[in-house]
Order: C-alpha cells, then structure tokens, then sequence
C-alpha cells in the first residue's frame, strides 16, 4: 500500500530542473532532469533541491531520500553560463551558499544513486549524501581547476575526508577523474553496482532505512557526521547524550519489546 | 564517412569489420584507428546487429603497428609512444571489451604484435591453420601493448605468456589451439564459412544475455569471490528481466525454438 504523495506533489508544484517521485512508502526520490545540460547545477536546480529536502524535512511521511541523476549522468558540473556571467562582487553576495546550506542541514538519511559523470558541483552534491551507490559507469572528479577557479561548496574538504589527502589533492589539483571501481576502492562510495540497477539498489537501502526507528536515525547520522566537525571528546560526549534520549522514546521500547518477543518491530518515529 | 583502410559489412544480425590493407598485412595506421574508432561507433549504435566479426583482408590477419607510419627519424627526438596508446590503441580495446554483443575474430593469417594482442581482446577467436601469432614487441625494444599483458598471462598460462613475450616466438594457429589460447583452429578453406556460421549462431542468440555474460566475465579477474558473487547476483537480476529469458523459458515449456529479439 502506497502512502499518500509527499506534500511537494500534493501542492502541484511543478519542478523545472528534478523530478521528484515516491518510489516506496517513506522514501522519496530526487532525480535531476535536465539531459540537455547533462544535468549541470544551475541555481535552480539547487533551490528546487533544497525546497524539496526543507519540505521533506518537515514531513514525518518521509523518512529517507534518494538523489540522483537517472541511468547516464549524475551531474556534469556547475552550469558554466551562469559562472561566467559573475564578477567578484557578485559572486560573494551569490545565494548558492544558502541553498547549499538548506542541503546540509537535511536532518534525514540521503543516499545519492551516481552513474556517470559526478563533477564538480555535481561531486559536491554527490558528497552531502550520506551513503553513495555508484553504477560501473561513475566518474568522480573536481574539474573547477581547469576553469581556474576552485571547488567552491566543498570539494575540497569532503574530498579530503573521503580519500584522504595525496588522493584529494591529485584530483583537485590535476583535475583528474576518478572512476568508481577506485572510488569504492578508497571509501567515497560504499558500493558499485551495474548502471542499470544504480537507483534500485540505492532505493532498496532507502526501504530498509526507513523502516528503522526515525528518531533513532536522524541522530544516528547526526552522530556520525559530528565526527568530521568535532574532535574525539566532543563527539563522544554528543554520541553520549544522543544515546542517552534515545532511551525516552517509544520506539526504543518497541525495539527492545519486539527483540524479547521476536517480533518485527512497528516504529512509529515518537 | 568512407573507408579505406577497413570494410564495415552490416546483414543479418551480423557486423563484419574487415581490416583492408592486404598489401601491408592489415597494419595499423593512424587513418585505420579513426576508421575502426567510427565503424565501431556505428557497431554500437545500430540495435540491429548483435554479432561483431572482425577479420582481415588477403594473407594476414594484422602486422600490428605499420613501423612506417610511425616518423621515428634516426637522430631525431624520441617519439612518446604513450600517447599512441592513449589515444588510438587504448580507445580501440575498450571499445571492443565494452561491445554489448558477442566479437567473433577470424584469424586468416599472421597476427603480429598488436594484431595478436586485437585477436586476443575478442571473445571467441577461431584461426585458419596457417595463421600465426606473434609477440613481436620484444625484437624492437617495446614492451606488448593493446592488452597483451593482460591477456596472454590469462589464456596460457604466466610461464607460456612471459617466453612468448621475451622471445617473440611464432605461435601456430595449431598450437594456440592446444594451448587454449584461442577457441578453434580450422582448415584454411573452411575459415569463412565457419566463421559466418558461427557469427550468425550468436547473432540469433539472447544477445543482452551474452552481453552481461561478457560483463561477468571482465570483472571476475579483478574481484574477489563474494564481489563477483554480488556481481552475478545484480547481472542475473538484470538478465532475468529481459524479453529473451521469457521466450527462453516459455519455448522450454512449450518444447519449440525459442526466438530470440536481443532484448
């Protein structure tokens, strides 16, 4: 049984540059849709983005979202037109920073599904995933040195947590590719699969994360993404007391409840 | 666009690429590489054919690198035969490893340096018994490319392949046979014939079947048991959706002949 359509269907609105659909109950897909442009970020693509991840932060029906950019291409950069037409000034007034912002503070699981070119913005984009899949066809890389400029929504520190720094740098500084055999190889996806299964897979994680208690997971990864921001003590005191609230709600004695029982557990989110 | 150094022959199912400089014994130069790279695009665009077979024209199968084409003056700077590779014979290879269709290759003659290791990248090679094979790289001071090392190593064996390469030995279509390093060795009348025959088997086959046969198979030497485990069970998944694995079963169950459409 289908649940009712997430609120940013039923208000009709219509996206110009993403398609958003409910491939499952609880999880709601994002799929960029502008082939021509082979999926470049344009300031539209990322407000349309963040207006859906605000919406469905605030929607309790959703519980997991799945990004991506169809079978060929994830998204082959930042739309260059747009780039080209800033001065500094502009650039620094820009609202791309925000939009991006609305994308980070995403509270709820993000799994990105990348076939093909994943560059630029796009990796950037790729990266604010929490969980990636990658089809055999995934490229990964910063190219923004090639235009003389540099990763401007954090390229060069997701990277650099991913790969590690002489990784990071190469392809920072060369522009290299990294394709996605070697990107699982060296952690930045956790999993290659064929193209033409890159989405279902990753909305088969979807479905089996949102069937965990929500409450449970929205601190889960809360937890796990302090520990690029804070050092060890300070991560271990918020894993602490995350664990610690996690023992006032429901779903934890419902967990514990079905455990004893060897039943599934109904998690409700409260 | 018109060729001159090969022939692109589209019937039935079946794409024949034939190397067409007899005279040099089909040997590589930079117009060959920009003629396979477009024939092979139109090979891949076309959903008709499902079958590739690659051939050469008059006594040689391919000489491998034409020296001549290559301006290495005496005296002069040293050419970067990297960049040969990168963007000619490179391109070449993944584009035929990457073909979702079966690659027949008839090896009417000599296959030499290059044009053994092109033989070698195909999937099933069937070789007139005259034909020959040859790692010439090593008399001239190179090093086998366009896949040699990969490949040699995986069909004879690392003692066979490293004598091979070291020595530049010819190999008979005879003994590449016994050594399981092509499928067939026929009598040199009968390679046409045998080879179409065998082109049109495949064509009438489960084409996607056989494309995500040849996936598995890529990947299976670089990954472990449980990825390719995994592998199998995402291509099986895959291969189970299209119309060709219904047809199969449902001829099965109504004791007839199946009829493939590729899909």
């Amino acid at each position: 049984m289908l649940t009712a359509p997430p609120a940013a269907e039923r208000a009709g609105d219509a996206w110009d540059d993403i398609r958003v659909d409910q491939p499952a109950p609880h999880v709601l897909a994002i799929t960029l849709h502008r082939p021509q442009a082979r999926n470049a970020l344009r300031t539209q693509t990322l407000r349309e983005i963040a207006a859906v991840l605000t919406e469905a932060a605030a929607d309790d029906d959703v519980r997991v979202v799945v990004l991506t950019g169809g079978d060929t291409v994830f998204a082959a950069g930042a739309d260059i037109g747009e780039l080209a037409a800033h001065d500094a000034v502009s650039i620094l007034t820009d609202g791309r920073p925000a939009l991006w912002q609305a994308i980070r503070q995403f509270p709820k699981p993000l799994i990105g599904a990348v076939n093909g070119f994943c560059l630029g913005g796009g990796n950037e984009l790729a990266m604010h995933c929490d969980v990636l899949i990658a089809g055999e066809t995934a490229q990964f890389g910063q190219p923004e040195i090639n235009l003389g400029i540099i990763p401007g929504a954090g390229g060069t520190q997701r990277l650099t947590h991913a790969l590690g720094k002489s990784d990071a740098m190469k392809l920072v500084l060369s522009g290299a590719f990294l394709d996605a055999r070697a990107a699982l190889a060296r952690g930045l996806v956790s999993e290659v699969c064929p193209p033409e299964l890159t989405v279902e897979r990753a909305v088969a994680l979807a479905v089996q994360i949102a069937a965990k208690p929500p409450l449970a997971v929205r601190l889960a990864k809360e937890a796990v993404l302090k520990a690029f921001e804070v050092g060890l003590d300070q991560g271990l005191a918020f894993e602490r007391r995350a664990f610690c609230q996690l023992f006032a709600t429901e779903d934890r004695q419902e967990g514990l409840a079905a455990f004893k029982e060897k039943r599934r557990p109904a998690f409700r989110g409260r | 666009m018109t060729y001159e150094t090969i022939q692109l022959a589209i019937a039935d199912g079946v794409a024949t690429l034939t190397l067409n400089r007899p005279d040099k014994l089909n040997s590589f130069t930079t117009q060959m590489h920009a003629e396979l790279a477009d024939a092979l695009k139109a090979v891949q665009r076309d959903d008709a054919v499902r079958c590739l077979l690659l051939t050469g024209a008059g006594r040689g199968f391919c000489a491998g690198q034409d020296l001549s084409d290559r301006a290495v003056a005496p005296g002069g700077e040293t050419p970067d035969l990297g960049e040969s590779l990168e963007k000619r014979y490179n391109p070449l290879l993944k584009t035929l490893k990457g073909l979702e269709m079966p690659v027949v290759c008839a090896v009417n003659g000599v296959a030499a340096g290059a044009g053994a290791n092109l033989a070698l990248a195909c999937d099933i090679v069937i070789a007139a018994r005259s034909a020959s094979f040859i790692q010439a790289f090593c008399k001239i001071g190179l090093i086998p490319d366009s896949g040699g090392t990969w490949s040699l190593p995986r069909v004879v064996g690392q003692a066979r392949a490293t004598a091979l390469m070291m020595l530049g030995d010819k190999v008979s279509a005879e003994q590449a046979e016994a050594w399981g390093m092509i499928w067939k060795c026929v009598d040199d009348a009968a390679l046409a014939e045998e080879a179409h025959a065998l082109a049109a088997r495949l064509a009438a086959m489960p084409t996607r079947g056989l494309a995500l046969i040849k996936r598995a198979l890529a990947a299976s030497s670089t990954n472990t048991l449980e990825q390719q485990l995994d592998l199998e069970r995402d291509l099986q998944r895959l291969a189970g959706r299209t119309a060709d694995y219904q047809e199969g079963v449902a001829a099965f169950m109504e004791k007839r002949q199946p009829t493939f459409q590729g899909r």
